[in-house]
């Protein structure tokens, strides 16, 4: 055992090496199950996150760093551990389907799905700046051989070059941020270079340092001027991947974020709040815009999720303990409401026909009313009407917005959200108003329904009575370097 | 009956879950099941009349739970006589309305009811958002689909506008609960709490502003007023009967519920404002009527010059002025809404609206020709029908304040017996010209009975209106005390109450001589010094130099009657 690692740090991790493991045995059952057994692997895929949610239970309450400060295991990190597993399921109960059609072997897919979970739980834990970037990596190398899976389909194939060069690229700038850091503190634990900051004047080379890191982050959340890739992957990926990417890669950036941040640099505040008040700002405007004028379900959903990405960098820019739970809060709603509008184009994939174009939605609320009924949910959500739990989402923001005393960027907030409504609405007008077409049959199966059932009920359920997330929220937003926040301000 | 009004606010969406569930080639069992529905909606929601009581200042029928403690929202309703009254006209239109349609149809309309009625009964901030989002969306509906030509542009519009309104509106709410919380140190979005806070001018002035867009797109005053037209031409006859009925009401309730308790300082400073909007609304609106061709939209524009009146009434800022402005919202509820029935069925016998299409219906249409007369009669103010009562408050709430004022609402009132007189002319009298309409059936007898309610409330409110306004005393005393306490603290004085029976012989004398409105009839034409106004050539009568002096300038200068020098 390597000095200063106990014992203990092993049983603190055990969700991450329940995690592991169970990979593992996916990996093998693939080799050992005969050929064609997508759907099986796909069963011991969510068994395998459903033993690393139950081994989360006895966590509830700790609040320890582990292993010399590499990574903290709190309520922080353990909300958002919660929405990587689910969204990691629901993407599992939407492939299986998908894989069939397209004819992918599901053996390696569910593996990366799985890796690319342990390195966003292995993000949000992280309060070291050595372990946040192996999890951003982990996580990163999955959705580049994810992104490009359906071998044969050339979209796909160019979806994982870009993302796989960009990143590449993007990671390099966040990387030279990370040094500079580093260099400037003598630490790369985050908690110990708070306190070297702290009292200090503001260093030109910290504001470097301060400027890269957004840059990096804000590639892999496409915030604009960032968020080039987001379209073109988002289109090309395998759609439950789209999903995944949009909902888990999303989440992780914001947490791995908010650990730089308000753990690392909470003396500079007041310089990263102006910048990303700005990112804000032109990203959910930008995004907005974008998607007036998309006609392709997934690239209209690209530039959503951009958009989304705007709205959640409020409660950064709020930077206190309700603009961080504001951003839990709606980091998890959006898992919902994304995912099942994915679930839903995923359910009008045939071996003939896509099924993302808008006109494939035509007369949909003939054809399958419940799925037509649940897409008009997501819509509503993602676009904030009550009463779902988009509503409560942006609920939360503004009001993390008005209370730091940011007005503006709450309106800029409550406008960009009604001009998104335009274009969500769109999609509802194709399924309830538009004639049917010779479109695509629904193809519902048991996994799908699950998964479309569990979306739709949590959209509503949390947008009717939402005072558990509410108050999980509240309390996983004050372990995140309670000090740090209260603390901030120079 | 603790939970009258949650069994009130929740039947429809329970019909409306039930008819989820039944097969839609069933047409029978769907149209029996919403009409019941909204039958016993309608019933249900009478013992509100009754057991409503009067003499009692506080809301009633209170229910309150925990909701999302962490933020201090709660389920909490509770009505006064105002809202009281607003919720039985939904349920009676909602109960009009519904026609013979397809499940969806239904469904929608059930879902919409229940977001009017929890908009007007929720007592906290963030479930009254709640359900007046709510109403968004089914209402797209009704009018997406089921409209005519160009519904969708219509329905995309009215969507837009109302909601670019509410999200500043939900601003508003956010800037209120946290200033509430910095200086109670409780989050909570209890709007009985917020009526006796007592904001920062400056903060008030912000807040208003929010609000008043959320408002002033709903009711719609004279810039926003653009989506209505639009909207009700579109709406299939049961969207623009909900439209005109209660929907807009929505914005009205909002001003009176929120706006003028809870900011009275912003509200007093933003008089100017909004009577300048609501007189060009009075007078555009009108114009614009005299000058369609389409007969649901000229219905709809003399929507925006009724709704302008009550707004002005509104914004007088007295209880007279207040309580005519409530109750020509009820009146336009009844009026326009059957106006927009009356158009409906014609435009279900024939497919068109245009007015020159028809002439002479009164000799093939007897009946309906006599509905559309009573209710035509009603919508411009005839002694003797509803309407009258309402202008009359309405005209004196703001004479007292302005003449010049009062002189441009009366033009109003003129211009809309020419609108509404040239369409009766245009469409019922004469010979019958065009063939298709020779053999046009009068109204059958369901649809008579669809009619009978709004005659008989529309006569009624006209002939007898006492218990309504003494229902309506304590919310209007409730938004006065906060607004312009002056008038209160006069009204205990009963110093002035001299010259009642000279003033008081109005149509309304005897019966309404009971309630605070016919008190204030009596004792507001005094002077400061007691006199009776008529005699007096004080500082009282010169109150009304013009629109462009402020009122509250104008009462700083002269004095507005009653307030202590």
């Amino acid at each position: 055992m390597p000095p200063g690692i106990t014992f203990g740090d092993f049983y603190n991790i055990l969700p991450e090496l329940v995690l592991t493991a169970g990979s593992l045995v996916v990996l093998i059952a693939d080799v050992l199950l005969p050929r064609r057994s997508g759907g099986w692997l796909a069963w011991i895929t969510l068994i395998v996150i459903g033993a690393t949610l139950a081994s989360l239970v006895p966590f509830r309450e700790t609040r320890v760093e582990v292993a010399n400060g590499l990574i903290a295991v709190d309520q922080f990190a353990l909300f958002f551990k919660v929405v990587f597993l689910g969204a990691a399921a629901l993407t599992v109960l939407m492939s299986v389907r998908y894989l069939e059609i397209e004819g992918a072997s599901p053996g390696e897919y569910y593996f990366l799905i799985l890796c690319a979970t342990l390195g966003m739980m292995i993000m949000a834990g992280g309060i070291d700046l050595i372990t946040i970037f192996i999890g951003l990596e982990t996580m990163a190398v999955s959705f580049y051989i994810l992104a490009g899976f359906i071998k044969p389909n050339q979209r796909s194939n160019e979806a994982a070059v870009k993302y796989f060069l960009l990143g590449a690229f993007s990671l390099g700038i966040l990387l030279y941020g990370m040094s500079l850091m580093y260099g400037l503190s003598g630490t790369t634990n985050l908690r110990v270079m708070a306190m070297t900051f702290a009292g200090q004047e503001s260093d030109p080379r910290l504001i470097l340092a301060v400027m890269l890191v957004a840059a990096g982050v804000g590639f892999k959340i496409a915030a604009v001027p960032f968020h080039m890739w987001a379209p073109d992957v988002y289109e090309g990926a395998p759609t439950p991947i789209t999903a995944f990417l949009s909902v888990g890669s999303t989440a992780a950036s914001f947490a791995m974020l908010l650990r730089i941040f308000l753990e690392g640099l909470p003396s500079m505040k007041p310089e990263w709040r102006v910048l990303f008040e700005g990112l804000a700002i032109v990203t959910m405007t930008v995004g907005n815009l974008a998607a007036l004028t998309q006609s392709n379900l997934k690239r209209m959903l690209a530039y959503s999720s951009i958009a989304h990405a705007g709205y959640v960098l409020i409660g950064v820019v709020a930077g206190t303990p309700r603009g961080v739970a504001a951003m839990l809060i709606y980091v998890l709603v959006y898992a919902f409401m994304q995912l099942g509008a994915f679930i839903v184009i995923v359910l009008m994939r045939r071996q003939d026909i896509v099924g993302d174009e808008l006109k494939d939605f035509s007369g949909l609320h003939v054809r399958h009313p419940f799925a037509a009924f649940a897409m008009l949910m997501f819509m509503l959500s993602l676009g904030g009407i009550p009463p779902t739990a988009g509503f409560m989402g942006k609920f939360w923001l503004f009001g993390a917005a008005i209370d730091a005393g940011y007005v503006w960027l709450a309106v800029i907030g409550v406008l960009n959200s009604a001009i998104s409504l335009y274009y969500y609405i769109r999609i509802v007008v194709f399924m309830y108003v538009k004639k049917e077409t010779a479109g695509s049959e629904p193809t519902m199966s048991p996994a799908l329904g699950i998964a479309l059932a569990v979306a739709v009920i949590a959209t509503i359920a949390l947008g009717v009575y939402p005072r558990l997330l509410f108050e999980l929220a509240e309390a996983s937003a004050r372990t995140l370097g309670a000090a740090a926040i209260t603390t901030a301000i120079r | 009956m603790n939970h009258l009004l949650s069994f009130i606010l929740f039947t429809p969406l329970v019909g409306a879950l039930i008819l989820l569930l039944v097969n839609s080639r069933n047409e029978d069992a769907i149209r029996w099941i919403a009409n019941l529905v909204a039958f016993v909606g309608f019933v249900i929601s009478i013992p509100l009349w009754f057991l409503y009581n009067p003499q009692n200042a506080d809301f009633q029928f209170v229910e309150r739970a925990t909701w999302i403690p962490s933020i201090g929202a709660e389920y909490f309703l509770g009505v006064d006589g105002f809202s009281t009254l607003l919720i039985l006209l939904t349920t009676l239109s909602a109960w009009t309305a519904i026609t013979e349609r397809v499940k969806e149809f239904y469904i929608f309309l059930l879902v919409l009811q229940t977001g009017m009625l929890g908009a007007f009964m929720s007592l906290d901030f963030l479930l009254f958002f709640l359900f007046w989002e709510v109403m968004l969306v089914p209402m797209y509906f009704l009018i997406g689909i089921w409209g005519s030509d160009n519904r969708l542009y219509s329905a995309i519009k009215f969507f837009l506008y109302t909601l670019v309104g509410s999200v500043v509106m939900l601003l508003g709410i956010l800037a209120l609960y946290f200033h509430n919380h910095t200086v109670s140190g409780v989050y909570s979005f209890d709007v009985t709490l917020f009526h006796k806070l007592n904001l920062p001018y400056n903060l008030q002035w912000w807040i208003f502003l929010a609000f008043f867009l959320g408002f002033a797109i709903k009711v719609p005053m004279f810039p926003f007023h653009t989506w209505l037209p639009d909207a009700h031409t579109d709406a299939p006859t049961a969207g623009s009967v909900i439209l005109a009925a209660v929907l807009l009401k929505m914005g009205t309730y909002g001003f009176i519920r929120f706006s003028l308790p809870i900011l009275p300082d912003a509200s007093r400073q933003f008089v100017p404002m909004i009577v300048v909007l609501s007189i060009i609304g009075i007078v555009y609106g009108a114009l614009v009527a005299l000058a369609q061709k389409d007969w649901k939209r000229l219905v709809a524009y003399s929507s925006v010059s009724h709704m302008a009146l009550v707004m002005l009434g509104m914004f007088a800022l007295n209880p007279v002025g207040i309580t005519g402005s409530i109750f020509q919202q009820l009146n336009h509820g009844i009026s326009t809404g059957a106006l927009f029935l009356i158009v409906g069925i014609v435009y279900e016998r024939r497919h068109t609206r245009e007015i020159s299409e028809y002439g002479g219906l009164s000799k093939v249409m007897p009946v309906y020709a006599a509905v559309f007369l009573i209710m035509t009669l009603s919508s411009i103010g005839l002694p003797a029908l509803n309407g009258f009562i309402g202008e009359f408050l309405i005209l004196q709430g703001i004479f007292v304040v302005s003449k010049v004022w009062a002189a441009f609402a009366a033009s109003g009132v003129v211009l809309g017996a020419a609108y509404m007189l040239y369409l009766y002319q245009r469409t019922m009298f004469g010979k019958i010209e065009n063939p298709k309409n020779e053999r046009l059936l009068d109204l059958s007898h369901r649809e008579f009975a669809t009619f009978a309610p709004l005659l008989v409330l529309a006569v009624w409110m006209g002939l007898y209106p006492a218990p309504f306004l003494r229902r309506l005393d304590s919310s209007v005393q409730h938004v006065i005390a906060r607004v312009s306490p002056e008038y209160i603290q006069k009204n205990a004085a009963a110093d002035c109450a001299a010259p009642a029976p000279a003033l008081a012989a109005t149509p309304t004398d005897a019966t309404v001589a009971a309630n605070g409105a016919a008190a204030f009839l009596a004792t507001l034409p005094c002077g400061p010094d007691g006199r009776p106004l008529a005699a007096s050539t004080g500082p009282g009568t010169t109150s009304g130099t013009g629109a462009d002096i402020p009122p509250s300038a104008s009462a700083g200068q002269t004095g507005r009657p009653g307030e202590p020098r």
